[in-house]
């Protein structure tokens, strides 16, 4: 909404400077986006009367004109066709600016110096017209800027209205809220509807949708086609509207002023000269103004003319069939109220948001529709010569009552910290047209807003002044911040990641069908958006694997190939038996890229799956999960290469990830597991356990067995021969060759033995060590001990 | 030295004696060149066969009045020796440390086995936005990211057909009856969940990800991160939503920045504001940033709609309460300048790195 002063002036005597007065709006709610001052780019220009038009000698299209203005005489050199001797006009003197910084200097057109230029609408920056000298009315003092004579030393306050508040769509309604503001008058002159009359002219007005257009003023009168006068076509230039015709410029401006759309029709071309409001057929076609024809809905509603042919979406658009022209002899003024909802689907349905729409969304006054047009009317009469027809049609049936709304001044003070009176509450609210008697406050029906005492309350808020509530904290004793466990889990899972090299990023949780396919098994149960905007964002990830590859691939294809990249969030599945939402999964992945950077002190080597295990035995370690496993893959992972994955499991071998190398080029290692369930394995407790003050022993044992042998369950196998004693046992050698036989392995343990209270003897670690190799040579028949 | 010639000596000779012992001695401990020739030097003037030592054994042949005056000379002479013995010990310690050569190390080499990575600006942010919450007595909820249209709206007192709903351009998603299902467009109906799961008192925020039907490009995205806030308990009033965001702002921002809020619209609160900051560039002067305006606009806040305590069974006559959200994502642009939002997306490492 764009607000012009000079309008918001004609009803309240504001003399505030411009930035209070948006200082004002936006402690109003009313919010200001920009401040235009339209006359701000040009300077210098005063007004200047014509005394003589010459030839040029050496020219036919150019001319001489001598202009006084006040307090001198210069000659200009102008091209204009429309000036004459007597003319009022723009004069732009040497050192004058024109927007675009454009400085008039004396030059010398075809050998006659000009001393300035006169200025047709375009070189003010008015509009598009440069058909000639702008004509300034005869009595426009000589000499004066002619910023004061165009309005241009109008300011425009550009306001962000929200969806609540129709009334602030109108100049009187902002005038209202700062009069209120500031303690000024407010007046807005009241004009009194035509009686209501059943035929106007000729001319009848048949609802059938009544809940949709609760109201229908009609008024009919003959008219004048035409311009308008300069000085509406300025206000509604300066609002942002483009002037059409006198007709059609009155009703956009009433709409500005009162928040009150209006619609003229070419009484002529309508058929049976009267309206019949109804709903559209399914599929009912019509054309717009804008020549776009539109297919309907039975939702949408019709103006139609008597015989039923649509004429306009109601509130929305007029139709081209009957619209105003420079032959309109006769109009028929409709001012109706439509029903908000009903005009907001329609509009969001069709695409089509227009200035009417936007106020009849918000909930116009439908009381205001008979002095609207009536104000109409006499806008009508001044600039189109309007004859009215005798009486105004108003279909009304169930008027509109001022809702009486209960308000406690307690409640009030409850709410908003504040310790106001009865009287205080009272006298907030009367400047908004709310009047409080004995604790019933009675709203205006131009704010469909105030319908609940909680509205009244923001009222007296927004009246008394955010900046004057005292600021406060809740000083409640059960008030205790924390994180939940699994919340520290989280962070302490980033955390470990961090420090183990990798990089946080955030993928696209939207993703393409392509994406899945690479992750051949995650097509299944995938959950899919209805209404995306792009192919390319269509599917709720399944996983954090496919966006982890595409940024390794971004990075690469930025010369970057070596990357340690980690993601925590939200993946989706089907939802669980029953539900309807789907199920999410606080989902923690991680992928490593490239060669590990070992130069200068060994030769980089490309990235292993091992090289990915390491930040996921730091977080096991760190989460302190008693039974985690890497294990062999259960399933079939079709996104990671085969025999180079391998399943996380906790507890009693519950799955809660995967690991592997990926099936991409170039290679990558990932792993990727549910966080929340890791977080909820059994946990070890951190408890104190004493420290061995004892010396420890330590032996090195290699065994060659079959490669189906994994080297885990071997390390396992050994540890358990003695729990109590065996401090450690580590793999340190892993080793094929021809020489060990077909599908052998040497794994090389070194086991450190301590007591927790004496020094062991030879023979006891001798006796450990034979109960290591026999345990080893009885869980895997065929295991050799390496000599 | 051997031959006990201070055997007999009067007491002014046993003085001159001591004297003359420790010229000598720091004649030696001078002319000694190195670690060996000093600690030969140590042994002879101050070990146990030293003359000092034997001038000391000679007091006892003098007469008792003057025994005092010899065994000062002593003292004196051995207090002398010792701290030249210490000096000459250093600098010959240093100069033989400076002799020994060495392989010099490059330290500038880089660090072996270095790995550092880097936490998202965005969770930097979202930790320290919980963190001064939870300073404050509040703690953290969460809700699904796919919702129904009951918790995103109906709830939030956004009856079907609002116009308010037009303000937040939905994704939905096919589950469910059409338009039923979404993705949630604001992480206000964490709000609703937690009402709807626990009695008052509510001391709340709930950080997440929200959704809308948007392009990626350098202003917007159809993912993006915001934080709500709730509190419900008795006796909260617009005076305590206002001191709680104020608060907040000084928290992150310092407490010369002022906190400002305007009269607003939400449909799940009311009385609504509008919150924002001064300029934390320009400190209120005018600048590109805040567009002139010497203020930044952060998020919504307002009481909780008498509307949407009822839907959840909770009375708005025994308790009233607050609500706030607002980006976090803007908040990242503002305080790291991350002028383009496909940053926050892509995963370049070149922009990870940076934080």
């Amino acid at each position: 909404m764009r607000a012009l002063l000079s309008w918001i002036r004609e009803f309240t005597p504001i003399e505030a400077a411009p930035a209070d007065i948006a200082d004002a709006l936006n402690q109003l709610g009313l919010e200001v986006e920009a401040i235009d001052e339209p006359g701000r780019d040009i300077n210098g220009v005063i007004v200047a009367r014509i005394l003589d038009v010459l030839p040029h000698p050496d020219a036919d299209r150019i001319r001489l004109a001598d202009v006084e203005f006040g307090d001198g005489e210069l000659r200009v050199v102008c091209g204009a066709p429309n000036i004459e001797p007597g003319m009022v006009v723009p004069f732009a003197r040497v050192g004058a600016v024109l927007p675009g910084d454009f400085k008039i200097e004396r030059r010398k057109i075809r050998g006659i110096v000009s001393e300035g230029m006169l200025c047709s609408a375009r070189e003010l920056g008015l509009g598009d017209d440069h058909s000639g000298i702008v004509a300034l009315p005869p009595n426009t003092p000589l000499g004066s800027d002619v910023r004061e004579a165009l309005g241009l030393d109008d300011v425009v306050f550009e306001l962000a209205i929200t969806p609540d508040r129709p009334d602030a769509m109108g100049i009187t309604g902002i005038a209202r809220e700062l009069a209120a503001h500031f303690a000024l008058p407010f007046t807005v002159e009241e004009h009194e509807p035509a009686p209501v009359v059943d035929v106007s002219g000729d001319s009848r007005v048949v609802v059938e949708a009544t809940d949709r257009c609760p109201r229908f003023v009609g008024l009919v009168a003959t008219v004048t086609m035409g311009e308008s006068p300069a000085w509406m076509q300025r206000r509604l230039t300066l609002a942002g509207m483009r002037p059409i015709s006198n007709v059609v410029d009155v009703t956009n401006y009433v709409m500005l002023e009162r928040c009150r759309p209006l619609h003229a029709f070419d009484l002529g071309r309508l058929a049976g000269r009267g309206i019949v409001v109804r709903l559209a057929r399914d599929g009912e076609k019509m054309t717009t103004l804008d020549d776009v024809e539109r297919t309907l809905t039975p939702e949408d509603l019709l103006i139609c003319d008597a015989e039923r042919s649509p004429q306009a979406i109601a509130g929305i658009m007029g139709g081209a069939a009957a619209e105003v022209s420079n032959a309109t002899t006769e109009i028929l003024l409709e001012s109706a109220y439509f029903e908000p909802f009903g005009i907001a689907k329609t509009a969001k349905r069709l695409g089509l948001r227009s200035e009417a729409s936007a106020r009849f969304e918000r909930g116009i006054d439908p009381n205001g529709a008979g002095t609207g047009a009536a104000r109409a009317m006499e806008l009508f009469e001044q600039v189109a010569a309007a004859v009215p027809a005798a009486g105004a049609i108003d279909v009304y049936p169930q008027p509109t009552e001022r809702p009486r709304i209960t308000i406690r001044t307690a409640r009030v003070n409850q709410l908003l910290g504040t310790a106001l009176t009865d009287s205080q509450v009272a006298d907030e609210l009367r400047p908004l047209g709310v009047d409080v008697v004995d604790g019933v406050a009675t709203a205006p029906t131009f704010r469909p807003d105030l319908e609940r005492e909680i509205d009244l309350v923001e009222e007296v808020a927004r009246r008394v002044g955010l900046s004057n509530i005292t600021r406060t904290i809740p000083a409640s004793p059960e008030k205790i911040g924390g994180l939940t466990p699994q919340q520290r889990d989280r962070r302490t899972a980033s955390d470990v990641l961090v420090g183990a090299g990798y990089d946080e990023v955030f993928t696209l949780p939207l993703l393409a069908q392509a994406d899945l396919v690479a992750h051949g098994d995650l097509t299944t149960g995938i959950v899919e958006v209805a209404n995306p905007l792009r192919a390319e964002e269509s599917i709720l990830r399944p996983s954090l694997l496919p966006g982890l590859v595409r940024a390794a691939a971004h990075n690469a294809a930025h010369g970057l190939p070596d990357v340690a990249l980690f993601e925590q969030g939200t993946v989706f599945g089907a939802p669980a038996e029953g539900d309807t939402l789907p199920r999410e999964v606080h989902a923690l992945g991680a992928l490593r890229a490239g060669s590990v950077r070992r130069a200068p002190y060994e030769p980089d080597r490309g990235v292993s799956v091992h090289d990915a295990a390491a930040p996921l035995w730091a977080l096991i370690d760190e989460l302190r999960v008693a039974a985690f496993e890497i294990g062999p893959a259960t399933a079939s992972h079709v996104g990671f290469r085969r025999g180079c994955v391998a399943a996380l499991t906790i507890d009693n071998g519950t799955v809660v990830g995967v690991i592997g190398e990926l099936d991409t080029t170039p290679a990558a290692c990932a792993f990727e597991l549910d966080l929340d369930a890791l977080c909820a394995a059994t946990r070890l407790d951190r408890t104190f356990a004493p420290v061995s003050r004892f010396p420890a022993s330590t032996i090195d044992l290699a065994f060659v067995v079959h490669t189906d042998v994994l080297a885990a369950e071997l390390q396992s196998v050994l540890r358990a021969t003695a729990p109590n004693l065996i401090e450690e046992v580590r793999l340190f050698d892993v080793f094929r060759s021809g020489t060990l036989g077909a599908h052998k392995v040497s794994l090389a343990f070194s086991m450190r033995f301590r007591a927790p209270d004496r020094t062991l003897t030879d023979d006891e670690v001798g006796r450990l060590r034979k109960q290591a190799i026999d345990a080893a040579m009885h869980a895997f028949p065929g295991a050799e001990l390496r000599g | 030295m051997s031959e006990r010639r201070e055997a007999g000596m009067s007491a002014a000779e046993l003085v001159a004696r001591a004297e003359a012992i420790k010229a000598e001695g720091l004649d030696a401990l001078q002319a000694a060149d190195g670690l060996n020739a000093l600690a030969d030097v140590e042994r002879r003037f101050l070990g146990k066969a030293s003359p000092l030592n034997e001038i000391r054994e000679a007091i006892k042949t003098v007469d008792g009045s003057e025994r005092a005056a010899v065994g000062k000379a002593v003292s004196a002479a051995r207090a002398a020796l010792e701290a030249a013995h210490e000096e000459r010990r250093e600098q010959l310690a240093a100069a033989a440390a400076d002799a020994i050569p060495r392989e010099v190390v490059d330290l500038t080499l880089p660090p072996r086995d270095y790995t550092r990575g880097h936490l998202h600006p965005v969770t930097r942010i979202w930790r320290e936005l919980e963190d001064v919450f939870v300073g404050l007595g509040y703690k953290v909820a969460e809700g699904p990211e796919v919702e129904l249209d009951w918790y995103n709206f109906e709830a939030l007192n956004f009856p079907p057909g609002h116009p308010a709903r037009a303000m937040q351009d939905t994704l939905y998603v096919k589950l469910g009856e059409a338009e039923q299902v979404l993705l949630r467009t604001h992480t206000s109906p964490v709000q609703v969940r937690v009402m709807e799961s626990q009695p008052p008192p509510i001391y709340i925020v709930a950080p997440g990800r929200v959704y809308r039907r948007d392009t990626l490009d350098a202003r917007h995205s159809p993912v993006f991160h915001q934080i709500e806030g709730l509190v419900v308990d008795r006796g909260i009033t617009l005076g305590d939503l206002l001191g709680t965001i104020e608060a907040f702002i000084h928290a992150l921002f310092g407490h010369d920045i002022q906190a400002r809020f305007l009269p607003s619209f939400f449909p799940f609160t009311e009385p609504s504001v509008e919150f924002g900051m001064s300029c934390v560039f320009c400190r209120g002067g005018g600048c590109t940033v805040c567009s002139k305006t010497g203020w930044i606009e952060l998020g919504g806040a307002g009481m909780v709609d008498p509307n949407v305590f009822t839907a959840v069974g909770i009375d708005p006559e025994e308790y009233t309460g607050f609500a706030f959200g607002f980006g976090i994502d803007r908040l990242v642009q503002l305080l790291y300048g991350v002028d383009h939002v496909k940053n926050i997306w892509d995963g370049d490492v070149r922009f990870a790195h940076q934080f």
